[in-house]
């Protein structure tokens, strides 16, 4: 009789301490980094890896000396951890006060959630600012017509790479038509060579085809279409054209045997291409810099060919239509303090695309998205690469955003892993397009 | 161990009466408090959470908004679910089958008190030394048919797809699983092996018992609480098998390898779907649940007692 009482009593006293518990995990909460910037500064959380790390060390650490009441502290993640990372801790109301990011759907989810800062008014009071950049840039950073990002660093379009070595040796010309793509995938393969390079595993870069493909069947209508969420936006016959399109060259070998097991993190698809084990391969311009310093002299004594996507016969797209991220972009938090926002805000103003960083992204062989450039990229030793580049991205009717940073982070996980099984032929165009008619609204 | 702890109070009760025990036990229920306290913020919070959101729609980011039984019924209906289901048992059930007799025959091989068997027992358990994301960098690098083993050492065989095609790839992430606990559950049974009183093996060979019968009459049926506590940790942890599959295939190809614990992370955190993803996190602490019931059962009610009791 006696003892039930006593369990009774140690739970009345286990819930007594409950309170006090959840007391002091929230407290522990609360003490996290987001408001561990003390002195006025901002925090600013950034991706890790070269050259980029060092380029906006030294902008931060240039920009600290200057600014002694204004200091940003910044700190350094890895590609995909960030991408979780950023997400957990806006959610949990613990962002950095300058969020990095690639503009698109994630960033009109956070916009949403009023999670980011409108720019727009700050961006008129600096209209100087706002003409720095090209006015393409600005597309990805703007939800519901207002500015929510500001555009930095590189545009990156996605262009098709060869190896001029293997094209001499076949006799052959790069690709102008989709007609041509086929027949060259023939005659690599009777040479012994993988056609197409691809880093399959890692999905994005199987996407980058269809982007292309996409554009060039049906323009960019298509796409603008399941932007925008309208009604089977995705049941288009181009995109079953695209899809069946990019069956036909899985089944003619076009990829690099075993494909799907290759990962772009390890840059192992662009090794392929510079070891002559590939002949082609289709990536964004952000790979040049790790070509030309993994490689072996292979860009420096000129074997790296660079050309636009080939047309496809009929197709309504101009060819001179580009796909790729036009920017990275930089928000800010609307849960940082006035004092935190001033200090990003004059950051953003004087820190961050300074004559210095500038310089340095083009001798890392990209193109900053800055206004105004032409004859620095002329005295660049990659000057072919770099205009090849800019002409790219200035001249495009369109330059359609990367699709998974375009859609919502629940459109683009549905459409990653649909592509996954596209190209390993687990799901017919029909059923991949069905499949992400599905995702339209979500 | 519980054998002496529980006699104490038992011979207490025979010379001081009912009274006293009730308050010694009553003393004793307060020295659970830390450990209730823990439990209740570390887990049953969480888990209430976790059921709370489950009706919930939350894209992790924005305002937490009711959505009744709709993430219930929408992934219920998914296919994917069953897909990841059947993976998660496949795994479960050939990791099993694969393990349970390599540790058992290791552990038993290395209970031996020969001096190589030490040296050799420090090689088996290396890979339990090792991280599962870098067991799984490791094996990615080693397998990679352009620039991995296969080219490095000249062995063609090698050069397979081997994360590239369905099959090979499920196939693979067991192999891996089992490389890198196989050690651990060796670790157990060693231990058990050892707890077998030398007694019943000197009274076998004085039978004339030759080895092969000393192991199914005497370590097999000795080691019935190991295997089921070995057992339990294999089943119950192959449900949290993460790390090692996200960093080896993601999930992939297609979704031949995603299994429940990484459809959850998928539809979370890369997806922005907590709701559904938290209805998974309940399905999993309800097989997870069902799955240790299950395998204690299986041990009989006797297996509080001492197995060395009568010896």
């Amino acid at each position: 009789m006696k003892q039930p009482q006593t369990s009774r009593r140690s739970f009345l006293a286990l819930a007594a301490l409950t309170p006090f518990a959840v007391a002091a995990t929230t407290a522990c909460g609360t003490s996290g980094p987001g408001s561990s910037s003390g002195g006025g500064g901002a925090s600013m959380w950034y991706l890790s890896g070269e050259p980029n790390q060092t380029t906006m060390q030294k902008a931060v650490d240039a920009f600290n000396s200057a600014n002694g009441d204004n200091k940003i502290a910044v700190t350094y993640f890895q590609n995909d951890a960030y991408k979780t990372k950023i997400k957990t801790a806006i959610g949990a109301g613990q962002a950095p006060t300058i969020i990095y990011g690639w503009g698109g759907g994630t960033l009109k989810t956070y916009a949403e959630a009023n999670q980011v800062d409108d720019l727009t008014g700050w961006f008129e009071e600096n209209p100087d600012l706002k003409k720095k950049f090209f006015p393409s840039s600005f597309g990805a950073a703007t939800v519901n017509g207002k500015i929510y990002a500001l555009p930095n660093q590189y545009v990156a379009p996605i262009v098709l790479f060869y190896n001029k070595e293997l094209f001499e040796k076949a006799g052959v010309q790069p690709p102008k038509t989709w007609d041509d793509v086929m027949s060259l995938v023939k005659t690599f393969n009777d040479m012994g060579v993988a056609p197409f390079s691809l880093g399959g595993q890692s999905r994005w870069t199987s996407m980058m085809w269809l982007e292309y493909l996409l554009d060039r069947i049906g323009g960019p209508g298509v796409f603008n279409a399941i932007f925008e969420g309208k009604p089977n936006a995705w049941l288009d016959p181009a995109v079953i054209e695209t899809g069946t399109k990019i069956q036909e060259l899985v089944s003619a070998e076009g990829f690099i045997k075993g494909f799907s097991s290759i990962t772009a993190d390890s840059n192992a698809d662009q090794a392929l291409l510079f070891t002559g084990k590939a002949a082609m391969m289709l990536h964004g311009t952000w790979t040049f810099g790790g070509m030309k310093k993994n490689g072996q002299n292979f860009v420096q004594n000129g074997k790296l060919g660079f050309v636009q996507f080939p047309t496809v016969p009929g197709g309504k797209g101009d060819p001179k239509n580009g796909v790729g991220n036009p920017a990275q972009y930089m928000s800010i938090s609307s849960k940082a303090s006035d004092k935190e926002k001033e200090s990003a805000k004059k950051f953003f103003k004087d820190g961050i695309l300074t004559e210095t960083v500038i310089d340095t992204y083009i001798n890392s062989g990209s193109v900053p998205i800055v206004n105004g450039i032409e004859d620095k990229l002329d005295t660049s030793p990659d000057k072919d690469f770099l205009n090849f580049v800019y002409d790219l991205a200035k001249n495009a009717p369109n330059f359609q955003q990367s699709w998974d940073q375009a859609l919502s982070p629940t459109a683009a996980e549905a459409l990653l892993n649909n592509i996954d099984q596209l190209f390993l032929k687990s799901i017919t165009p029909q059923q991949f397009a069905e499949n992400m008619n599905a995702t339209l609204g979500k | 161990m519980s054998n002496a702890v529980s006699t104490a109070p038992r011979a207490a009760t025979v010379r001081t009466g009912a009274a006293s025990t009730d308050k010694r036990k009553a003393a004793l229920a307060w020295l659970t408090l830390p450990a209730l306290f823990f439990f209740l913020v570390f887990a049953v919070v969480p888990l209430v959470g976790v059921l709370i959101l489950s009706f919930a729609s939350w894209d992790g980011i924005g305002a937490i908004g009711a959505a009744g039984m709709g993430n219930w019924f929408s992934v219920l209906a998914d296919p994917g679910l069953y897909n990841a289901l059947g993976l998660t048992f496949l795994i479960m059930i050939v990791s099993w089958l694969v393990q349970t007799p390599i540790s058992l025959l290791l552990g038993v091989f290395t209970a031996g008190s020969q001096r190589y068997r030490a040296a050799l027992a420090v090689l088996y358990f290396l890979p339990l030394l090792l991280s599962s994301a870098a067991v799984a960098i490791a094996f990615k690098a080693l397998l990679d048919p352009n620039f991995g083993l296969a080219t490095g050492l000249g062995l063609p065989f090698l050069a397979q797809d081997w994360l590239g095609v369905p099959h090979l790839a499920l196939g693979l992430v067991i192999f891996v699983i089992a490389w890198q606990f196989v050690p651990f559950h060796t670790l157990i049974y060693q231990g058990g092996v050892r707890q077998i009183p030398k007694s019943l093996y000197e009274a076998a060979q004085i039978d004339g018992a030759g080895i092969i019968k000393q192991f199914f009459h005497i370590t097999l049926p000795q080691l019935k609480y190991t295997i089921i506590t070995s057992s339990t940790l294999m089943v119950v942890g192959s449900l949290t098998y993460f790390d090692l599959i996200f960093v080896l295939t993601g999930g992939g190809p297609g979704n031949s390898t995603r299994i429940l614990a990484l459809d959850m992370y998928l539809r979370g955190f890369r997806a922005n779907l907590m709701g559904p993803a938290s209805v998974i996190a309940v399905i999993l602490v309800v097989i997870g649940l069902g799955l240790a019931l299950f395998l204690q059962r299986l041990g009989g009610k006797d297996k509080q007692g001492s197995q060395l009791e009568g010896l």
